[in-house]
Protein backbone atom coordinates (compact mmCIF):
# COMPACT_ATOMS: atom_id res chain seq x y z
CA UNK A 1 0.00 0.00 0.00
CA UNK A 2 1.42 3.60 -0.97
CA UNK A 3 2.05 6.00 2.33
CA UNK A 4 -0.60 8.06 0.44
CA UNK A 5 -3.17 5.95 0.48
CA UNK A 6 -2.60 5.10 3.69
CA UNK A 7 -3.15 8.06 5.25
CA UNK A 8 -6.56 8.51 3.25
CA UNK A 9 -7.66 5.45 4.47
CA UNK A 10 -7.10 6.33 8.14
CA UNK A 11 -8.50 9.45 7.96
CA UNK A 12 -11.82 7.99 6.82
CA UNK A 13 -11.55 5.68 9.12
CA UNK A 14 -11.14 8.63 11.60
CA UNK A 15 -13.72 9.06 15.18
CA UNK A 16 -13.92 11.66 17.43
CA UNK A 17 -11.72 10.30 20.59
CA UNK A 18 -10.77 12.21 23.80
CA UNK A 19 -7.39 11.36 25.56
CA UNK A 20 -9.80 10.56 29.01
CA UNK A 21 -11.28 7.74 27.26
CA UNK A 22 -8.06 5.54 28.23
CA UNK A 23 -8.85 6.44 31.69
CA UNK A 24 -12.68 5.25 31.94
CA UNK A 25 -10.98 2.02 30.59
CA UNK A 26 -8.49 2.17 33.23
CA UNK A 27 -9.93 3.01 35.95
CA UNK A 28 -12.60 0.11 35.35
CA UNK A 29 -10.05 -3.04 35.59
CA UNK A 30 -8.57 -1.07 38.55
CA UNK A 31 -11.82 -0.77 40.68
CA UNK A 32 -12.28 -4.63 39.45
CA UNK A 33 -9.15 -5.42 40.62
CA UNK A 34 -9.53 -3.62 44.28
CA UNK A 35 -12.60 -5.62 44.40
CA UNK A 36 -11.55 -8.87 43.60
CA UNK A 37 -8.76 -8.54 45.80
CA UNK A 38 -10.82 -6.98 48.85
CA UNK A 39 -13.15 -9.83 48.32
CA UNK A 40 -10.20 -12.13 49.25
CA UNK A 41 -9.34 -10.25 51.64
CA UNK A 42 -12.70 -10.30 53.52
CA UNK A 43 -13.32 -13.51 52.81
CA UNK A 44 -10.01 -15.48 53.80
CA UNK A 45 -8.05 -13.29 56.34
CA UNK A 46 -11.18 -11.15 57.36
CA UNK A 47 -11.27 -7.52 58.78
CA UNK A 48 -9.17 -6.98 61.90
CA UNK A 49 -10.73 -8.10 65.03
CA UNK A 50 -9.85 -4.59 66.98
CA UNK A 51 -10.96 -2.62 63.79
CA UNK A 52 -13.29 0.35 65.43
CA UNK A 53 -11.05 0.85 68.37
CA UNK A 54 -7.97 0.76 66.53
CA UNK A 55 -9.61 3.72 64.78
CA UNK A 56 -8.46 5.84 67.09
CA UNK A 57 -4.87 5.43 66.77
CA UNK A 58 -2.40 7.36 64.66
CA UNK A 59 -0.72 4.12 63.39
CA UNK A 60 -4.21 3.06 61.71
CA UNK A 61 -4.53 5.95 59.90
CA UNK A 62 -0.56 5.97 58.62
CA UNK A 63 -1.05 2.89 57.05
CA UNK A 64 -3.61 3.25 55.16
CA UNK A 65 -2.22 6.93 54.17
CA UNK A 66 1.34 5.22 52.92
CA UNK A 67 -0.60 2.93 51.15
CA UNK A 68 -2.93 4.55 48.95
CA UNK A 69 -0.48 7.21 48.89
CA UNK A 70 2.04 4.51 46.95
CA UNK A 71 -0.61 3.20 45.01
CA UNK A 72 -2.00 6.37 43.81
CA UNK A 73 1.14 7.76 42.85
CA UNK A 74 2.18 4.44 41.15
CA UNK A 75 -0.90 4.81 39.39
CA UNK A 76 -0.07 8.63 38.54
CA UNK A 77 3.41 7.11 37.25
CA UNK A 78 2.28 4.39 35.22
CA UNK A 79 -0.16 6.61 33.20
CA UNK A 80 2.34 8.92 32.99
CA UNK A 81 4.67 6.28 31.38
CA UNK A 82 2.01 4.95 28.91
CA UNK A 83 1.78 8.61 27.41
CA UNK A 84 4.58 8.62 24.72
CA UNK A 85 7.07 11.40 25.18
CA UNK A 86 5.91 12.91 28.64
CA UNK A 87 8.27 13.40 30.73
CA UNK A 88 7.98 11.39 34.37
CA UNK A 89 10.47 13.31 36.89
CA UNK A 90 7.52 14.49 38.78
CA UNK A 91 5.38 11.56 39.83
CA UNK A 92 8.92 9.21 40.31
CA UNK A 93 10.19 11.88 42.44
CA UNK A 94 7.77 11.78 44.37
CA UNK A 95 6.73 8.19 44.86
CA UNK A 96 11.11 7.78 45.98
CA UNK A 97 10.45 10.94 48.33
CA UNK A 98 7.82 8.91 50.08
CA UNK A 99 9.26 5.56 49.73
CA UNK A 100 12.46 6.94 51.73
CA UNK A 101 10.58 9.46 53.60
CA UNK A 102 8.68 6.95 55.63
CA UNK A 103 11.82 4.51 56.19
CA UNK A 104 13.51 7.37 57.54
CA UNK A 105 10.81 8.05 60.12
CA UNK A 106 10.50 4.87 60.77
CA UNK A 107 13.98 4.41 61.47
CA UNK A 108 14.13 7.29 63.70
CA UNK A 109 11.19 6.04 65.90
CA UNK A 110 12.93 2.13 65.97
CA UNK A 111 16.41 3.65 66.92
CA UNK A 112 14.71 6.17 69.63
CA UNK A 113 12.61 3.75 70.89
CA UNK A 114 14.66 1.54 74.10
CA UNK A 115 16.09 -1.66 72.50
CA UNK A 116 14.06 -3.72 74.41
CA UNK A 117 11.10 -2.86 72.10
CA UNK A 118 13.11 -3.22 68.95
CA UNK A 119 12.17 -6.63 68.45
CA UNK A 120 8.46 -6.21 68.62
CA UNK A 121 8.71 -2.68 66.49
CA UNK A 122 10.81 -4.40 63.57
CA UNK A 123 9.41 -8.20 63.49
CA UNK A 124 5.65 -7.55 65.26
CA UNK A 125 3.61 -10.61 65.63
CA UNK A 126 3.41 -11.71 61.51
CA UNK A 127 6.92 -10.54 60.00
CA UNK A 128 6.69 -13.42 57.79
CA UNK A 129 3.09 -13.61 56.74
CA UNK A 130 2.36 -9.79 56.15
CA UNK A 131 4.58 -10.07 52.96
CA UNK A 132 2.95 -12.90 51.57
CA UNK A 133 -0.18 -11.94 51.89
CA UNK A 134 0.24 -8.60 50.22
CA UNK A 135 1.92 -10.45 47.41
CA UNK A 136 -0.88 -12.64 47.27
CA UNK A 137 -3.52 -9.54 47.36
CA UNK A 138 -1.40 -8.03 44.83
CA UNK A 139 -2.13 -10.71 41.64
CA UNK A 140 -5.20 -9.57 41.06
CA UNK A 141 -4.70 -6.01 41.07
CA UNK A 142 -1.13 -6.45 39.30
CA UNK A 143 -3.07 -8.59 36.53
CA UNK A 144 -5.81 -5.31 36.31
CA UNK A 145 -3.16 -2.69 36.32
CA UNK A 146 -1.23 -4.33 33.41
CA UNK A 147 -4.00 -4.95 31.55
CA UNK A 148 -5.22 -1.02 32.03
CA UNK A 149 -2.14 -0.29 30.76
CA UNK A 150 -2.23 -1.89 27.97
CA UNK A 151 -5.23 0.72 26.88
CA UNK A 152 -2.29 3.40 26.62
CA UNK A 153 0.95 3.03 24.41
CA UNK A 154 4.06 2.69 26.99
CA UNK A 155 7.64 2.89 24.89
CA UNK A 156 9.36 1.68 27.79
CA UNK A 157 7.31 -1.61 28.96
CA UNK A 158 9.80 -2.79 31.21
CA UNK A 159 9.72 0.27 33.75
CA UNK A 160 6.31 1.13 33.00
CA UNK A 161 5.41 -2.74 34.51
CA UNK A 162 7.86 -1.66 36.77
CA UNK A 163 5.13 1.21 37.81
CA UNK A 164 2.25 -0.86 37.04
CA UNK A 165 3.65 -2.93 39.80
CA UNK A 166 4.16 -0.80 42.14
CA UNK A 167 1.13 1.01 41.70
CA UNK A 168 -0.62 -2.68 42.23
CA UNK A 169 1.42 -3.45 45.50
CA UNK A 170 0.71 -0.26 47.07
CA UNK A 171 -3.39 -1.01 46.04
CA UNK A 172 -2.74 -4.39 47.60
CA UNK A 173 -1.56 -3.31 50.71
CA UNK A 174 -3.53 -0.84 51.21
CA UNK A 175 -6.25 -3.29 51.25
CA UNK A 176 -4.17 -5.51 54.01
CA UNK A 177 -4.53 -2.99 56.29
CA UNK A 178 -7.67 -3.26 56.81
CA UNK A 179 -6.72 -6.96 58.21
CA UNK A 180 -2.88 -6.39 59.76
CA UNK A 181 -3.31 -5.58 62.88
CA UNK A 182 0.07 -4.42 63.26
CA UNK A 183 0.81 -0.88 64.77
CA UNK A 184 4.33 -0.12 64.83
CA UNK A 185 5.50 1.74 61.89
CA UNK A 186 9.19 0.07 61.24
CA UNK A 187 6.98 -2.61 61.09
CA UNK A 188 5.31 -1.00 58.00
CA UNK A 189 8.54 0.65 56.46
CA UNK A 190 9.77 -3.33 56.65
CA UNK A 191 7.31 -5.71 55.46
CA UNK A 192 4.81 -3.60 53.52
CA UNK A 193 7.28 -1.91 51.42
CA UNK A 194 9.20 -5.39 50.86
CA UNK A 195 5.75 -6.76 48.96
CA UNK A 196 5.51 -3.52 47.13
CA UNK A 197 8.79 -3.67 45.26
CA UNK A 198 8.45 -7.34 44.76
CA UNK A 199 5.25 -6.57 43.22
CA UNK A 200 7.08 -3.86 41.13
CA UNK A 201 9.73 -6.44 39.92
CA UNK A 202 7.56 -8.66 39.09
CA UNK A 203 5.58 -5.88 37.34
CA UNK A 204 8.81 -4.84 35.09
CA UNK A 205 9.44 -8.56 34.39
CA UNK A 206 5.77 -9.30 32.96
CA UNK A 207 5.40 -5.84 31.61
CA UNK A 208 8.52 -6.48 29.23
CA UNK A 209 7.08 -8.84 27.17
CA UNK A 210 3.03 -7.88 28.08
CA UNK A 211 2.67 -4.11 27.54
CA UNK A 212 4.73 -4.23 23.90
CA UNK A 213 2.43 -3.09 21.36
CA UNK B 1 9.74 21.00 13.72
CA UNK B 2 9.61 22.88 17.02
CA UNK B 3 8.72 25.94 14.35
CA UNK B 4 5.77 23.25 13.13
CA UNK B 5 4.68 22.53 16.75
CA UNK B 6 2.13 24.27 17.22
CA UNK B 7 0.66 24.08 13.83
CA UNK B 8 1.05 20.47 14.13
CA UNK B 9 -0.67 20.22 17.47
CA UNK B 10 -3.33 22.19 16.28
CA UNK B 11 -4.26 19.75 13.90
CA UNK B 12 -3.58 17.33 16.09
CA UNK B 13 -6.39 18.75 18.75
CA UNK B 14 -8.91 19.22 15.64
CA UNK B 15 -8.07 15.76 14.45
CA UNK B 16 -8.98 14.30 17.90
CA UNK B 17 -12.30 15.91 17.89
CA UNK B 18 -12.96 14.04 14.36
CA UNK B 19 -11.77 16.92 11.59
CA UNK B 20 -10.94 14.28 9.24
CA UNK B 21 -9.36 17.06 6.74
CA UNK B 22 -7.01 18.73 9.25
CA UNK B 23 -6.11 14.52 10.60
CA UNK B 24 -5.19 13.93 6.63
CA UNK B 25 -3.29 17.06 6.35
CA UNK B 26 -1.63 16.26 9.98
CA UNK B 27 -0.77 12.57 8.87
CA UNK B 28 0.93 14.20 5.50
CA UNK B 29 3.26 16.73 7.25
CA UNK B 30 4.20 14.26 9.85
CA UNK B 31 4.69 11.43 7.05
CA UNK B 32 7.37 14.09 5.62
CA UNK B 33 8.92 14.29 9.19
CA UNK B 34 8.98 10.32 9.72
CA UNK B 35 10.46 10.13 6.27
CA UNK B 36 13.43 12.11 7.09
CA UNK B 37 14.02 10.48 10.70
CA UNK B 38 13.75 7.09 9.51
CA UNK B 39 15.50 7.64 6.37
CA UNK B 40 18.58 8.43 8.41
CA UNK B 41 18.24 5.74 10.46
CA UNK B 42 18.11 3.24 7.73
CA UNK B 43 19.97 4.18 5.10
CA UNK B 44 21.15 0.90 3.92
CA UNK B 45 17.11 -0.68 3.32
CA UNK B 46 15.39 2.28 2.20
CA UNK B 47 12.06 -0.11 1.51
CA UNK B 48 12.17 -0.81 5.70
CA UNK B 49 12.30 3.20 5.98
CA UNK B 50 8.89 3.17 4.33
CA UNK B 51 7.51 0.44 6.24
CA UNK B 52 8.46 1.98 9.71
CA UNK B 53 6.56 4.93 8.15
CA UNK B 54 3.39 3.56 7.39
CA UNK B 55 3.60 1.68 10.78
CA UNK B 56 3.98 4.49 12.82
CA UNK B 57 1.03 6.30 11.25
CA UNK B 58 -0.51 3.29 11.95
CA UNK B 59 0.43 3.01 15.56
CA UNK B 60 0.01 6.66 16.15
CA UNK B 61 -3.68 6.13 14.33
CA UNK B 62 -4.77 3.43 16.92
CA UNK B 63 -3.19 4.68 20.24
CA UNK B 64 -3.71 8.66 19.52
CA UNK B 65 -6.16 9.03 22.52
CA UNK B 66 -2.83 8.25 24.38
CA UNK B 67 -1.48 11.78 23.51
CA UNK B 68 -1.72 14.14 26.29
CA UNK B 69 -3.10 17.21 24.78
CA UNK B 70 -0.44 19.28 27.39
CA UNK B 71 2.55 18.08 26.25
CA UNK B 72 4.04 18.42 23.03
CA UNK B 73 3.04 16.79 20.19
CA UNK B 74 6.49 16.33 18.35
CA UNK B 75 7.51 14.53 21.31
CA UNK B 76 4.92 12.15 21.47
CA UNK B 77 5.83 11.67 17.70
CA UNK B 78 9.36 11.02 18.14
CA UNK B 79 8.53 8.85 20.67
CA UNK B 80 6.24 6.36 18.98
CA UNK B 81 8.88 6.62 16.39
CA UNK B 82 11.50 5.80 18.60
CA UNK B 83 10.01 3.21 20.10
CA UNK B 84 9.09 1.73 16.24
CA UNK B 85 12.45 1.96 15.16
CA UNK B 86 13.82 -0.57 18.39
CA UNK B 87 10.93 -2.83 17.86
CA UNK B 88 12.31 -3.07 13.91
CA UNK B 89 15.81 -3.70 15.40
CA UNK B 90 14.01 -6.22 17.90
CA UNK B 91 12.52 -8.45 15.03
CA UNK B 92 15.30 -8.02 12.14
CA UNK B 93 17.58 -9.03 14.78
CA UNK B 94 20.14 -6.04 13.43
CA UNK B 95 20.46 -5.02 16.35
CA UNK B 96 24.25 -6.80 16.87
CA UNK B 97 24.97 -5.74 13.20
CA UNK B 98 25.54 -2.66 14.08
CA UNK B 99 28.99 -1.74 14.09
CA UNK B 100 29.80 0.45 16.64
CA UNK B 101 31.31 3.57 14.69
CA UNK B 102 27.62 3.59 13.44
CA UNK B 103 25.42 3.01 16.66
CA UNK B 104 25.80 7.27 17.41
CA UNK B 105 22.70 7.89 14.82
CA UNK B 106 21.15 5.15 16.95
CA UNK B 107 21.41 7.65 19.83
CA UNK B 108 21.22 10.73 17.65
CA UNK B 109 19.08 13.39 18.61
CA UNK B 110 16.04 14.52 16.78
CA UNK B 111 15.30 17.44 14.88
CA UNK B 112 13.85 18.18 18.39
CA UNK B 113 17.40 19.49 19.63
CA UNK B 114 18.53 21.93 16.98
CA UNK B 115 15.27 23.23 16.78
CA UNK B 116 15.27 23.91 20.18
CA UNK B 117 18.65 25.47 19.84
CA UNK B 118 17.27 27.53 16.66
CA UNK B 119 14.18 28.79 19.33
CA UNK B 120 16.92 29.50 21.87
CA UNK B 121 19.43 31.70 19.53
CA UNK B 122 15.96 33.45 18.06
CA UNK B 123 14.65 34.03 21.40
CA UNK B 124 18.26 35.94 22.77
CA UNK B 125 18.61 37.83 19.67
CA UNK B 126 14.93 39.12 20.51
CA UNK B 127 16.25 40.72 23.72
CA UNK B 128 19.32 43.01 21.42
CA UNK B 129 18.09 45.81 19.59
CA UNK B 130 16.29 44.99 16.38
CA UNK B 131 18.98 46.26 13.95
CA UNK B 132 21.87 44.95 15.74
CA UNK B 133 20.01 41.67 15.89
CA UNK B 134 19.07 41.79 12.34
CA UNK B 135 22.93 42.57 11.56
CA UNK B 136 23.86 38.94 13.42
CA UNK B 137 21.35 37.13 11.41
CA UNK B 138 22.72 38.14 8.28
CA UNK B 139 26.53 37.66 8.90
CA UNK B 140 26.27 34.90 11.64
CA UNK B 141 23.01 32.62 10.54
CA UNK B 142 22.81 33.72 6.90
CA UNK B 143 26.20 33.47 6.34
CA UNK B 144 26.30 37.06 4.44
CA UNK B 145 30.01 39.12 4.40
CA UNK B 146 29.95 42.11 6.85
CA UNK B 147 30.02 44.25 3.71
CA UNK B 148 27.06 42.59 2.10
CA UNK B 149 25.23 42.78 5.20
CA UNK B 150 26.21 46.42 5.07
CA UNK B 151 25.16 47.87 1.80
CA UNK B 152 22.08 46.48 2.85
CA UNK B 153 21.32 48.63 6.05
CA UNK B 154 23.42 51.62 4.70
CA UNK B 155 26.16 50.97 6.80
CA UNK B 156 30.45 50.11 6.11
CA UNK B 157 31.58 47.25 6.53
CA UNK B 158 33.86 48.35 9.80
CA UNK B 159 30.36 49.65 11.56
CA UNK B 160 28.61 46.41 10.57
CA UNK B 161 31.66 44.39 12.63
CA UNK B 162 31.67 46.27 15.17
CA UNK B 163 27.89 46.36 15.89
CA UNK B 164 28.42 42.42 15.21
CA UNK B 165 30.91 41.96 17.84
CA UNK B 166 29.38 43.76 20.20
CA UNK B 167 25.79 42.31 19.64
CA UNK B 168 27.45 39.33 20.44
CA UNK B 169 29.49 39.80 23.50
CA UNK B 170 26.19 40.93 24.74
CA UNK B 171 24.59 38.03 24.13
CA UNK B 172 27.10 36.02 25.80
CA UNK B 173 26.38 37.50 28.82
CA UNK B 174 22.81 37.24 28.47
CA UNK B 175 22.14 33.59 29.14
CA UNK B 176 24.50 33.89 31.99
CA UNK B 177 22.64 36.39 33.86
CA UNK B 178 19.35 34.25 32.94
CA UNK B 179 21.00 31.16 34.12
CA UNK B 180 19.47 31.07 37.19
CA UNK B 181 15.43 32.49 36.00
CA UNK B 182 14.73 30.00 33.60
CA UNK B 183 16.60 27.17 35.45
CA UNK B 184 14.58 23.59 35.80
CA UNK B 185 11.17 22.83 34.62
Amino acid sequence: MKTDDLISALSERLEPTSPRAPLWAMALWIVGGLAVSAALMLTVLGLRPDFMTAMGTGMFWTKFTYTLALGGIGLWLAERMGRPGVQIGRPARMLQSLVIGFIVLAAIRYFTAPAADHARMLMGHSARLCPCYILALSVPLLLATLVAMRRLAPTNPTLTGFAAGLAAGGMAAFVYAFSCNESAMPFVAAWYTLPVLICGLVGAVIGRFALRW
Amino acid sequence: MIEAEAALRALMLRALKGDTRAYADLLAQLTRHLRAYYGRRLSAAPEDAEDLVQETLIAMHRRRDSYDPNQPLTAWVYAIARYRLIDHYRRSKVRATVPLEDAGALFAADEVEPAMARRDVSRLLDRLPAARAALIRATKIEGLTNAEAGEAVGLSEGAVKVNVHRGLKALSMKPRADAGGEAGE
